[in-house]
């Protein structure tokens, strides 16, 4: 499967510059995953020691993993899988 | 102002420190950027005497706040009353309570007039000509109007079923204002992509580290109007929960640049609705990380943030200083209104009410001392939320112009009582 995942302007220099980097996968996790392999950067900045780190929200099409299934969400063809800082708001 | 006192920005997570840019996480691990001060030449550079000499507005702090020049925004901001509760604490049975009250801020009437002012100075620093923000509706009333006086254009962003006096006072501004379908954690996550899309100055995304410092400048006056000393107690109101770490931290830097003698030992309590509560939730599961609210469900929208920013942080601020957390519900939050309306003549929003109804809470509870200097944090005003109180005030009685009519309902209104109409009439839940 095909998605899209959206890279927060800051963090476009880890990720080859681009705003949307085109990744194969079923589940959230190889979606972030398969951005790794590509860009290998962005690793240790989404996560530590395999946990997603604290301040950062994932979304499939606009809406938080955390009330779907955290990295184990499906997603399919066209799904646009969006990284945003958590620390925002208030 | 001649010279800035800040060194860049730092991570509150890792420490790795960034130049000043409008931007408000770490790019190694998300976490937020919180300014860096040179606490050292602030020291040298200020006084009480200093300070007192100064006009009374949040700007008589100004070398606490992240600016590189004079302020150019919200000029009028701050500088609200503390108010020594008598009536109310006798009525609470605490002893020495106090309200830092906001609800009369200038221009629009609550605490962000404080955020407000500084993060749009800084945008003005940093040369943007486009603001908005997300927003429960305080902060609309207050980037609009903000930024109408700065020539600034602004588009805002409120959960569309936001009180129609939240939408009015922004509009009226002429604000772009969009009122998005979806609970405000939708709104905010859609601004974020906004603000990084255009480049444009959202106060409380990109501009978040700028803004949430002047919540401090409601610290140092309640800190100034104590006679320089901080209170034993603090409640505050949560919603994206910055505002509870801020006049923490408010109380920490007066200190260490010598305007108190004595090192703060105050304990924070937060107060949420039980409808929107991951923080006080966090706070009494003795969880560190909150568990996000999906559909937040009271009349108290200004503090309805299902995922708190802040929410790490204040929980832990909560703990640490040995205070606690809890919520009420819209009932009690309305019997809150009209207690400190009764007793204070403070006409507060859902938020006071909120705050107040949680004081009670936790007093009963014995978590909340009778004892000590406690103030409450007031931080919005109850014109703006008429509709939650509506159908618990009386209706005024009709009378002809005649003095027979008067006369004739003046002993079915009943006699002066010192005591106000409302006693909560709640039965507490989980005390």
């Amino acid at each position: 499967m095909s998605v899209r995942v959206q890279i927060p302007t800051p963090l476009r220099p880890s990720a080859g510059d681009q705003a949307i980097v085109e990744v194969t996968a079923t589940k959230v996790g190889d979606a972030l995953n398969h951005l790794i392999e590509i860009h290998p950067a962005m690793g240790g900045k989404l996560f530590d020691n395999g946990k997603l780190r604290r301040f950062v929200n994932i979304y499939v099409n606009d809406e938080d993993i955390r009330y779907l299934d955290m990295l184990d969400t499906a997603i399919k063809d066209g799904d646009e899988v969006a990284i945003i800082p958590a620390v925002a708001g208030g | 102002m001649s010279a800035s006192f800040v060194k860049g920005m730092k991570c509150r997570v890792c420490g790795t420190t960034y130049p000043v840019s409008p931007n408000n996480f770490c790019t190694d691990d998300f976490g937020p950027l919180e300014i860096d001060y040179d606490y050292h030449s602030i020291t040298e550079a200020i006084s009480r005497s200093k300070i007192e000499m100064r006009t009374w507005n949040m700007w008589r702090y100004r070398e606490f706040m992240p600016l590189d020049n004079d302020p150019t925004v919200g000029l009028h901001s701050g500088g609200t009353p503390l108010i020594k509760a008598n009536r109310l604490g006798k009525a609470l049975g605490i002893e020495d309570l106090y309200l830092k009250n906001d609800a009369v801020n200038f221009p629009t009437l609550s605490f962000k007039d404080r955020v407000v002012a500084v993060a749009l100075s800084k945008a003005k620093e940093f040369g943007l000509k486009t603001v908005g923000c997300a927003s429960t509706g305080n902060l609309a009333n207050s980037v609009a109007a903000n930024a109408a006086s700065a020539g600034l254009e602004s588009y805002i962003f409120v959960p569309a079923d936001l009180e129609k006096a939240k939408i009015l006072g922004t509009s009226v501004y002429g604000a772009k204002v969009l009122g998005v379908q979806g609970t405000y954690d939708e709104v905010n996550r859609l601004c974020t992509q906004v603000a990084f899309k255009h480049g444009w100055g959202f106060v409380n995304i990109n501009l978040r580290p700028f803004y949430a410092e002047g919540s401090k400048t409601m610290g140092f006056e309640i800190a100034e109007q104590l006679g320089w000393k901080t209170p034993d107690q603090v409640v505050s109101p949560m919603a994206g929960g910055a505002l509870i770490g801020k006049v923490h931290k408010a109380f920490q830097e007066a200190y260490k640049c010598g305007l108190l003698e004595k090192e703060p030992t105050t304990r924070f309590f937060g107060a949420q609705a039980s409808g929107c509560n991951p923080i006080t939730d966090a706070v009494k599961n003795n969880r560190d990380q909150h568990k996000p609210v999906k559909k937040p469900n009271t009349i108290c929208k200004s503090l309805a943030i299902g995922d708190p920013a802040d929410g790490y942080f204040a929980s832990r601020l909560i703990r640490d200083s040995g205070g606690w957390g809890e919520d009420v519900t819209d009932d009690e939050i309305c019997e809150g209104m009209l207690m400190l309306a009764e007793y204070e003549g403070v006409f507060a929003e859902t938020a006071g009410g909120t705050t107040l109804a949680v004081a009670r809470k936790l007093l009963q509870q014995g978590k909340l001392s009778p004892h000590g200097k406690t103030v409450l944090l007031i931080t919005g005003n109850g014109l703006k939320t008429q509709d939650a109180i509506t159908s618990h005030v009386e209706p005024p009685t009709h009378i002809a112009a005649t003095l027979d009519a008067f006369e004739a309902v003046r002993e079915s209104l009943g006699d002066f009582t010192p005591l106000a109409k409302t006693q909560f009439k709640t039965q507490l839940v989980g005390v």
